[in-house]
């Protein structure tokens, strides 16, 4: 699986690709945590600009770095997120509880 | 009703077949000439209905899910979801947003994002028989938007 992240003062940056679904979401749920729990950042950014689709896992991942992030203090930001991923969210409620930026290019 | 076109496919569970089922409807979609946004509720929805089989219906082997796809007279797609895994015991409960029996991996919300992407979403469900998953999508005329 691609997957990249880096660490830059203090705020984890994790950088998603392709398409998120069942299939994928375990792992990327456990190298999410494994990034969170090494570097403990005092913000982590899911980045979703290279994330074509996504289903349901999406909400679960989000909502998994979202308890890991408040259990450190810390906070939880989503950006980049195209128009399907960011319906997905809005049907679960997603955009109430968690910060949603867009990209700044 | 008379289909204007249809196709059937049969899969075992496994979860790479997520994302095969999804794109075999979306091509199939694509005569009805949808736009982007309503080919990405399509493929949402089939996802969860696929997924919900893989996970739920048959949670410990590998079982048969069957994909059927028509096209029905005024631009309506018209999908179903079949399996023969163990059933659902209480359909009303399983619709509930954030109800899961599933592991951390599931947020509970399939049914309420196909609920809420499809036109109309029927459940049938016997337990220890399987589980249909009926869901229909009108497609909006392209002159009519």
């Amino acid at each position: 699986m691609h997957f990249t992240s880096y660490l830059q003062d203090g705020q984890l940056t994790v950088a998603l690709t392709g398409e998120i679904d069942h299939h994928r979401a375990r792992d990327y749920m456990t190298r999410i945590g494994e990034k969170i729990d090494g570097y403990v950042p005092g913000v982590c950014i899911l980045d979703f600009q290279e994330v074509s689709f996504m289903d349901s896992s999406g909400i679960a991942i989000v909502i998994n770095a979202l308890r890991r992030m408040e259990q450190l203090g810390g906070r939880l930001r989503l950006q980049g997120l195209k128009e399907q991923p960011r319906k997905v969210l809005r049907a679960a409620g997603i955009e109430k509880i968690v910060e949603i930026r867009e990209v700044i290019r | 009703m008379t289909p204007e076109n249809y196709m059937n496919l049969e899969f075992p569970s496994k979860s790479c077949n997520e994302a095969f089922a999804r794109a075999a409807v979306s091509c199939f979609a694509a005569q009805l000439d949808p736009t982007l946004d309503e080919l990405g509720d399509i493929k949402t929805a089939v996802s969860e209905a696929v997924t919900n089989a893989i996970v739920h219906a048959y949670p410990d082997t590998i079982g048969t899910i069957t994909l059927r796809c028509r096209i029905l007279p005024e631009n309506v797609l018209d999908i179903v979801v079949r399996d023969k895994g163990i059933g659902i015991a209480d359909i009303q409960q399983a619709r509930k947003p954030m109800f899961t029996t599933g592991g951390i991996d599931r947020s509970g919300m399939g049914f309420t994002i196909m609920e809420s992407f499809m036109t109309s979403l029927t459940i049938t469900s016997k337990p220890g028989k399987g589980t249909t998953v009926h869901m229909r999508r009108r497609i909006q005329l392209r002159g009519a938007r």
